[in-house]
């Protein structure tokens, strides 16, 4: 299959402009490797959860977005990056109903809750990297909740 | 890819012209040579077991061919001496037309005992043609020989179950899929009603469908209301209460009131044993009450029917 | 999924007038800045104008992030505010899955299944804000 071209990517974060590209690619994106609407739905809006993060406590980054495969699934693989303040509590940061930006607190929590891998990166001073890989039709194991 | 010989890689000089009677050389290239020597023959043999020729059904010559595929892997994974690895790069080629076969078997009601049963079947026919072929040799060659022989039979034996377990669990996989669409019937109960009746167990990926399947149908049916029924489900304990209570979320955000009903009173009891919350959750005892309160709430009344016709409305 | 990939909207929403509601149709993925001027025209438009509801049509939109989310409920805190109701119409399946996942359940919001339903609920009088019920609980 080739799912290169129209899934690999990399996206400037600078402006509310861009979070709109950032969300038309990773719909485009995960419509290609065959995610479900729903699970379109949610890639996207964790997507722009995180890009907005970038975008608003990180002054701006980019996103990269890859295909990934493991044990014969699909996987669609986006990570956000920044050279921002970084985070200095990031259990904190996680934890629903935290914000620094004025929002409803739902940014880093809410978005983990949206993909099945997420892995968050920061260091204060220099910068924070977001991880988030979804896997395309997983046979329903029964997957551990929260 | 079945003419694949043993041409390639190897240490061994004579290789082109198989001398019949060569002593020396590593039991694993005699078993080779032997192998592509005789790969019409044990072909032949192969074609008349139940593996072969109840799969292989169109003519014999198409079940000689794929033994003879089978051999060539064989040889293949001999000449490279690795005849205690499955994943032995010689394997490659026949894998698939190996999970066919055991797939095909497996349709045919055969349990995975009995496939590999058949599988180990096809030793003995190989091996009485390598003792014939290799009579002369001393007593001690022909022992190394069948041993290598043996060993490598087993390892085909495993690369087929492994392949035939793997086809097996796609299709579990595939199967537990459907299960879970099918077991989630919508019933529409009135207009603007529509129902679920949940029945087994619920875990993430079953609510999943469930949640997806309730909110599709309350869209196409324009349902102001829609019914989880839970009498069906054993338990409930705080991970389908939280699944429960993201669906009447969803339904309301869309703009329908979602209620649940078939708390059965050990059900209750659990829930307040474990303290649950099930928040703004509408809950009726019955399906029968939840609807008797959503046809209320739509503005229906339920009145005893009349002699002279129905009386609802 | 019939529809494409919409092009971006940037500037303003149309805002239209039924008798005293305001009918607003979202499509599309929104900017952040046309939200916001939404929020604005919309604030201005009810103090002006005094209208009664308003019912905000978003079978259109294809995902509502948190921000998106916030706008609404800002808006439908606002209209209350200067004594006038939002309902919130239409809403995708797919997407208030995702909301709710991502801890979004806006408890406040008036929410409908469609236009003609929303404009229905604005209709009755005034119930305390829950989706769907339009009829009044009676004892």
């Amino acid at each position: 299959m080739d799912t290169g071209a129209g899934v690999e990517a990399r996206l400037p974060i600078r402006s509310d402009m861009d979070l709109v590209w950032v969300r038309q690619h990773v719909r485009q994106a995960a419509a290609k490797l065959g995610f479900g609407l729903v699970e379109q739905t949610k890639l996207v809006t964790a997507a722009s959860e995180l890009a907005r993060n970038a975008l608003v406590h990180g002054g701006g980054g980019v996103m990269e977005a890859s295909h990934v495969t493991a044990e014969g699934t699909d996987g669609l693989r986006l990570s956000f990056s920044d050279s921002g303040p970084g985070i200095a509590d990031l259990d904190r940061a996680l934890s629903d109903g935290y914000t620094s930006g004025g929002g409803l607190g739902m940014g880093l929590g809410g978005a983990r809750r949206l993909v099945h891998d997420f892995a968050v990166e920061s260091t204060p001073g220099s910068g924070t990297t977001v991880r988030v890989t979804s896997w395309v039709a997983r046979p329903p194991r029964p997957r551990e909740d929260l | 890819m079945p003419e694949v010989g043993p041409a390639q890689g190897g240490n061994d000089k004579e290789r082109k012209h198989v001398p019949q009677h060569e002593t020396g050389g590593a039991p694993a290239h005699e078993v080779r040579d032997f192998l592509l020597r005789r790969s019409e023959q044990i072909a032949q043999r192969w074609a008349d077991e139940p593996l072969f020729r109840t799969v292989f059904t169109v003519s014999r010559e198409e079940a000689v061919e794929a033994g003879k595929a089978v051999v060539d892997a064989l040889a293949q994974v001999a000449d490279s001496q690795r005849v205690e690895d499955p994943d032995a790069a010689g394997f490659t080629g026949v894998r698939e037309q190996l999970a066919r076969m055991g797939a095909a078997r497996s349709r045919a009601g055969l349990s995975t005992t009995q496939v590999a049963a058949e599988l180990a079947a096809l030793r003995p026919p190989v091996e009485n043609l390598l003792v014939a072929d290799l009579e002369q040799e001393a007593p001690e060659r022909l022992r190394e020989c069948s041993t290598v022989l043996s060993v490598l039979m087993g390892t085909l034996r495993l690369v087929a179950m492994q392949t035939a377990l793997s086809e097996i669990q796609a299709l579990t996989d595939r199967q537990r899929l459907q299960l879970l669409e099918v077991a989630t019937p919508v019933i529409k109960l009135w207009d603007g009603i529509v129902a679920v009746p949940l029945i087994g167990t619920l875990d993430s990926a079953r609510s999943q469908v469930v949640m997806e399947t309730l909110l599709d149908a309350v869209v196409d049916q324009h349902a102001r209301f829609a019914i989880l029924d839970i009498t069906g489900v054993p338990t409930v304990d705080s991970l389908v209460a939280q699944h429960l209570m993201k669906t009447v979320a969803a339904a309301r955000l869309m703009g329908a009131e979602c209620v649940v009903s078939g708390i059965r009173p050990a059900i209750a009891q659990t829930i307040v044993h474990l303290g649950l919350d099930l928040g703004t959750v509408k809950t009726r005892a019955s399906l029968a009450d939840a609807l008797g309160y959503c046809l209320h709430e739509l503005g229906a009344n339920i009145v005893n029917a009349t002699p002279d016709g129905a009386g609802r409305r | 999924m019939s529809e494409g990939f919409s092009r971006p909207v940037a500037g303003h929403v149309p805002v239209l007038r039924l008798g005293d509601v305001l009918l607003v149709t979202l499509q599309g993925d929104l900017h952040d800045s046309t939200a916001f001027q939404l929020q604005q025209d919309l604030s201005e438009t009810i103090a002006r104008s005094r209208v009664t509801g308003v019912v905000i049509d978003i079978s259109g939109v294809e995902i509502v992030d948190s921000f998106l989310g916030r706008v609404l409920a800002e808006i439908a805190a606002q209209t209350e505010l200067l004594a006038a109701r939002t309902v919130v119409a239409g809403m995708r399946p797919a997407v208030a899955i995702t909301l709710v996942e991502l801890g979004l359940t806006l408890p406040g919001l008036r929410t409908a299944l469609t236009t003609e339903a929303a404009l229905e609920l604005l209709a009755q009088p005034i119930v305390p804000g829950r989706a769907g019920g339009v009829r009044e609980e009676s004892p």
